[in-house]
């Protein structure tokens, strides 16, 4: 079970999270502001927490990978790296500005931490499954985490990936799902509805967990020592999370998923992340 | 590089496929970091003893082909040296994106096998038929595109591809190739073949269209007429020089592939030509037609891909001269 004490610390390394990723975007001024908030406790506990890296040594063959299937999500990412140290935090200034280490979706050879180039949806978790193969075959003891988005999961190659991973009894790999019930054009039960899909995961041969809070620290971390510990299947942790989480300009707008950030709406949200945690 | 051409153009007993799974299998005893994978063609694609012996180096991924090339994208960015088979139609036009943005966007080392192209996917008709794989793939920066002639190439492309960084598609069809080099012949790739010296006219061609060019070359040899023909097997990068020299020393280009020919090897050529040395041009190839079922002889003929075609075209390129 995870401490009280770090519980504070994750829950303040999200707002830091929080922050920086709302800094990166306000100051190119426009961003997929709405999946990269819904994601940020789930970075904190990756970063913060879970996940055996090394920021000196991006590469380190013995370290857990991680791949963010839902690359958009990037500006998040980005913000966690920084923080900890694998580049210098003044570069999250230059996302997506012309030849930038930064770039909108998640590319491996463009950011150090970035383990696979991702962007087109359904995609990351194929290579995360291969990912995780890999270092099953290679006798590593490591971990594989990929996260993909609700509105991910109606590509089918998200279900050929989850049928792959649990044939080959990759139980060292654990997928998150970020579920924000939107998608680009609205709901996603407006769109395609998923159905159960915790109920589809599970007879995709993966043990699942349902967190009704997706920003709850400690569920998350208790969740993330549950899937380790799960032996001969592959474990996935459906996170029920708000799409644009912590930005009142979020609601303002008709469509959070790419939107238009100024700084005074960057203020405004680091005031609001403030006055809830004071 | 050296090639010893041989003397007689007769069907290879070995299959193609047979020497895919024979090189992958010296391949997975001499480099420990080679794997396999396949979307449910391995018995198609000779690979299937491998499986049994190698459990651990040859995926099966099931009918799978998107996925299959994500994982391929794993286990390379894992240091991995990955060969991907499935047919020549699913991994140019089904898994496109996936090769496009899993493998060569990634930057990230990957070996394809696309089989049975164009006429070569026979009973299996015209939804398996991978007549524009080319020309959808040769956009792709960086991608190298090999098409082997016969088995002594083939076993050759394999073994050369294996220590290069990149993407590699390797055309290949399954059956008996027509012997065109003798055992112990090298390449180089990026380097045509002249498989025979002409003044008059050349032949650019490759894979199943080398034989027939062959045999074209021999009948306008009959009729006073002297064709240069020229193994272009590497259609990206191709061996401009030999294109350039090709132009200038001969004065008319006919090109012949088992493709369409929109974006295959004649658009390669004509992209040369234009900018280097125009010079009349003439395609033999699959022309604003889909692919039907039927024995190889049968669409050879059908598609206009015989060596009485590509006469016909080296006497019409002659004309314009």
């Amino acid at each position: 079970m995870v401490s009280q004490e770090r519980i504070k610390e994750l829950e303040l390394f999200s707002k830091e999270i929080r922050k920086k990723t709302l800094l990166e975007i306000a100051t190119l001024g426009i961003g997929h502001v709405g999946g990269s908030m819904s994601i940020v406790e789930v970075i904190a506990c990756l970063y913060g927490d879970a996940l055996r890296v090394d920021p000196n040594n991006p590469s380190w063959e013995y370290r857990d990978r991680f791949i963010l299937s839902k690359g958009h999500a990037g500006p998040a990412m980005y913000a966690a790296l920084a923080l900890r140290g694998f580049f210098p935090q003044d570069e999250l200034l230059t996302l997506n500005k012309p030849g930038t280490s930064l770039p909108s979706h998640t590319d491996h050879n463009k950011t150090p931490g970035v383990d696979m180039t991702t962007g087109s949806l359904g995609q990351g978790i194929s290579s995360a499954v291969g990912i995780a193969l890999a270092c099953k075959l290679k006798n590593l003891d490591n971990y594989t985490y990929c996260l993909v988005g609700d509105g991910e999961c109606d590509e089918g190659q998200v279900w050929e990936a989850l049928m792959f991973a649990a044939n080959y009894n990759l139980d060292k790999f654990i997928l998150f799902v970020d579920k924000n019930a939107r998608q680009l054009d609205g709901f996603t039960d407006e769109c395609i509805s998923l159905g159960d899909l915790k109920g589809k995961i599970e007879e995709f041969g993966f043990d699942v967990v349902e967190l009704q809070d997706g920003h709850d620290i400690a569920s998350i971390c208790n969740a993330i020592n549950h899937a380790k510990s799960v032996k001969d299947k592959p474990s996935a942790i459906i996170l029920n999370t708000v799409k644009a989480k912590g930005v009142p300009a979020a609601s303002r707008v008709a469509n959070n998923h790419n939107m238009v950030l100024s700084m005074a709406d960057y203020e405004e949200a680091c005031a609001y992340l403030d006055s809830q945690s004071a | 590089m050296k090639q010893i051409l041989a003397k007689n153009n007769d069907v290879e007993e070995i299959e193609m496929r047979q020497v895919y799974a024979q090189t992958l299998k010296q391949l997975f005893e001499t480099n420990e970091k080679v794997i396999a994978l396949d979307a449910d063609l391995l018995f198609a694609s000779g690979m299937r003893k491998n499986w049994a012996l190698y459990p651990d180096r040859v995926i099966e991924c099931g009918i799978a082909e998107a996925n299959m090339f994500g994982v391929a994208a794993g286990l390379s960015k894992e240091g991995m040296i990955p060969f991907v088979h499935t047919f020549s139609s699913f991994a140019s036009r089904r898994a496109l994106d996936q090769l496009y943005m899993s493998c060569a966007y990634s930057q990230l080392n990957v070996k394809v096998l696309g089989s049975d192209p164009g006429i070569s996917s026979a009973l299996n008709g015209g939804t398996h038929a991978g007549n524009e794989d080319i020309g959808f793939l040769r956009p792709i920066p960086g991608i190298t595109i090999v098409e082997p002639t016969d088995s002594t190439m083939f076993q050759w492309v394999l073994n050369e591809v294996v220590d290069k960084y990149g993407i590699f598609y390797i055309r290949m069809f399954r059956m008996k190739a027509v012997k065109i080099y003798e055992e112990g012949s090298s390449f180089e790739l990026g380097k045509a073949v002249k498989l025979r010296e002409g003044k008059d006219l050349t032949i650019i061609t490759s894979g199943l269209q080398v034989a027939e060019s062959l045999k074209a070359a021999d009948s306008l040899a009959e009729e006073g007429i002297s064709a240069r023909v020229l193994d272009m097997f590497t259609i990206k990068p191709i061996d401009e020089d030999s294109i350039v020299q090709a132009a200038e020393e001969t004065g008319a280009i006919v090109t012949a592939e088992n493709h369409n020919i929109i974006g295959g090897l004649g658009s390669a050529v004509a992209e040369v030509l234009g900018e280097k040395c125009p010079t009349p041009l003439e395609r033999i190839g699959i022309n604003e037609l889909f692919g039907e079922v039927g024995p190889v002889d049968y669409l050879r003929s059908r598609f206009e891909l015989t060596q009485k075609d590509i006469v016909n075209k080296a006497k019409a390129v002659l004309a314009r001269k």
